[in-house]
């Protein structure tokens, strides 16, 4: 799978509460509703700003604080196509999986705003366009690997009933 | 090579020998979903083809994060986990009934050495009674609903050693601030906490809630403590279920290991807008507040209460100054009722809302307007997290709050001390 798109840069510690306001996320379970509002605590014209297969580029510890899965699903519904950090915390980690959002983590350093991003996730290769450098993913654990492959945890469960990573 | 307490109970639960860092699928002894959470987990459960829940003993779905209903909306996600939880028989806890993670414990649900997913980050809560509980995301939650188990990375443990006594006047909740600032909102991310030494010894079964309930603000998976007799004793008081306690092996091999003195630990406040940027009260006080909260999963328990009520009792909230009091769950507010704490808090001047999430969450029940500063016993202050992004909160303990409201400024609550 290759994605291409911006880079919109965030800081340390994005919570999911600036992903997906509390405020909002109560109201629907319609993810395009919810999506608008995706890291508007932050950048109250983030959502305007979007093109579709833009990234999310920060710091360390992305998405720490609340469970809510509308976090990722928001993300995925602005047709984000991957969020980059440092590194991410657990239960946003696992989420993103399940539901399928491409999780990549490496140097956030080496990007800056507006560049430009082609990422080869089979590969493992993170191009970035605007400064001419290539930058290593960390790779996902083969447990990971297995459910994102099949499509996220519902169609791993579709396909096997319950858990299978034999 | 010994093992530490998640080692232990992952290693029971899954069969194998579990070892940090490997990747083991484990039995649950019980799951969680609370209002904010339960609606996709419900969706994803179908799409899954799944038809009856794994156990319906074992289940519990809470309506406590916006209880009762301030939008059709959120009536109709409310609707649609009655629907679910009449039809699958599961265990339900309806508006008033109490926050998801004093229910849990105070009903008897969780014992010691149990695997335990709750669709909601504060889920490590009952770390505090030797329960590996962690929270999860909607999806994992309609996996562990469908077949009572779930993978886990089994975590390495970041241990914290707390030694000496804390003074009058300061709390658990200032020994967690107080760790969280000084590890950082990631300092134990992927880890399992593990909380020991005299000063958690000393603590009760209600003041060590308080403690693990926030180890996921440092990022950790969960909050484990040993259970020592109170524990014991605590557990017995609130469940039939038998239970056998897992303690750490003396030759178990921690990522990290801290040691601590909390004999002169003051007051702590994390400020505006991350739970780890926290200060002693001697750098805040005086700051103006417009509203007090003393409730939520974090401290809304009767010890909490009586605490609060200490410091409110025969007194009037500063003119300008409001404070909402939200219980954990409705025996908390029976018991406080009884006692003559919800009086004290009236008279005080206080506004006493629903047993259940209360404003912490940012759905209703005391948003602040632009530009005040809320000072609140909850655990988190994110930008927003009450519902208005130009407001600022302030984290402390119980008797903080309690003191702050009295003058409508951030103040040291040992002045108040018997």
């Amino acid at each position: 799978m290759n994605l291409h798109g911006k880079v919109h840069k965030f800081g340390n510690d994005v919570n999911t509460d600036y992903i997906i306001s509390g405020r909002h996320k109560f109201k629907t379970l319609d993810m395009k509703e919810l999506a608008k509002h995706v890291m508007e605590d932050l950048d109250p014209q983030f959502y305007s700003k979007l093109n579709k297969g833009d990234f999310i580029v920060a710091g360390s510890n992305f998405g720490c604080g609340s469970s809510r899965e509308q976090a990722p699903l928001a993300i995925i519904n602005a047709d984000i196509s991957a969020v980059i950090a440092k590194s991410f915390a657990r239960i946003f980690y696992r989420n993103c999986i399940n539901t399928g959002l491409p999780l990549i983590e490496c140097d956030t350093d080496l990007i800056n705003p507006e560049d430009e991003l082609e990422i080869d996730l089979g590969a493992g290769v993170l191009h970035n366009l605007t400064q001419g450098i290539d930058i290593t993913i960390t790779p996902l654990p083969p447990v990971m690997l297995k459910i994102l492959n099949d499509g996220g945890l519902v169609e791993h469960f579709k396909k096997y009933g319950g858990f299978n990573f034999d | 090579m010994g093992k530490t307490i998640a080692e232990k109970i992952l290693s029971l639960k899954s069969g194998q020998d579990a070892r940090a860092n490997d990747i083991v699928v484990a039995d649950l002894d019980f799951v969680m979903g609370q209002d904010g959470t339960s609606g996709l987990a419900i969706r994803a459960f179908e799409e899954m083809n799944s038809k009856r829940v794994f156990d319906p003993v074992k289940i519990a779905m809470v309506i406590d994060h916006s209880a009762p209903s301030p939008l059709e909306g959120v009536s109709a996600l409310h609707h649609q986990m009655r629907v679910f939880a009449n039809e699958q028989q599961i265990n339900f806890y309806d508006i008033g009934d109490g926050v998801c993670h004093q229910l849990v414990p105070e009903k008897g649900h969780v014992v010691p050495g149990n695997l335990v997913i709750g669709a909601d980050s504060h889920t490590c809560t009952y770390g505090a009674i030797n329960v590996f509980s962690t929270g999860v995301g909607s999806t994992d939650l309609a996996a562990g609903l469908s077949s009572g188990k779930l993978w886990f990375k089994v975590p390495e443990t970041f241990k914290f050693i707390m030694n000496g006594t804390l003074p009058a006047g300061v709390y658990s909740k200032d020994l967690i601030l107080y760790l969280i600032g000084d590890v950082t909102a990631d300092g134990a991310t992927y880890m399992a906490a593990e909380y020991t030494g005299q000063a958690i010894d000393a603590l009760s079964v209600e003041g060590r809630f308080t403690i693990s309930n926030m180890a996921i603000e440092m990022g950790a998976k969960c909050g484990l403590m040993e259970a020592d007799e109170k524990t014991v004793a605590w557990v017995k008081a609130h469940s039939n279920k038998p239970f056998e306690t897992v303690k750490a092996d003396p030759d178990a091999v921690y990522a990290r290991v801290k040691e601590y003195d909390v004999s002169k630990l003051e007051p702590q406040v994390a400020k505006p807008h991350t739970v780890d940027n926290v200060s002693p009260i001697s750098e805040v006080v005086g700051t103006p507040v417009q509203q007090g909260v003393i409730g939520t999963c974090t401290n809304g328990r009767i010890e909490d209460f009586r605490i609060a009520a200490e410091i409110l009792r025969g007194r009037k909230l500063a003119p300008g100054t409001r404070l909402i009091i939200a219980p954990s769950s409705r025996q908390v507010m029976l018991q406080a009722m009884r006692e003559g704490l919800i009086e004290i808090f009236i008279e005080a001047g206080a506004a006493v809302v629903t047993p259940g999430c209360g404003p912490c969450v940012g759905t209703h029940n005391g948003v602040p307007s632009d530009g005040e500063n809320v000072i609140s016993t909850a655990n988190r202050n994110f930008k927003g997290r009450m519902g208005n992004n130009k407001a600022f909160i302030y984290l402390a303990s119980p008797a903080t709050v309690a003191a702050s409201v009295l003058y409508g400024k951030i103040s040291d609550p040992r002045e108040f001390n018997s």
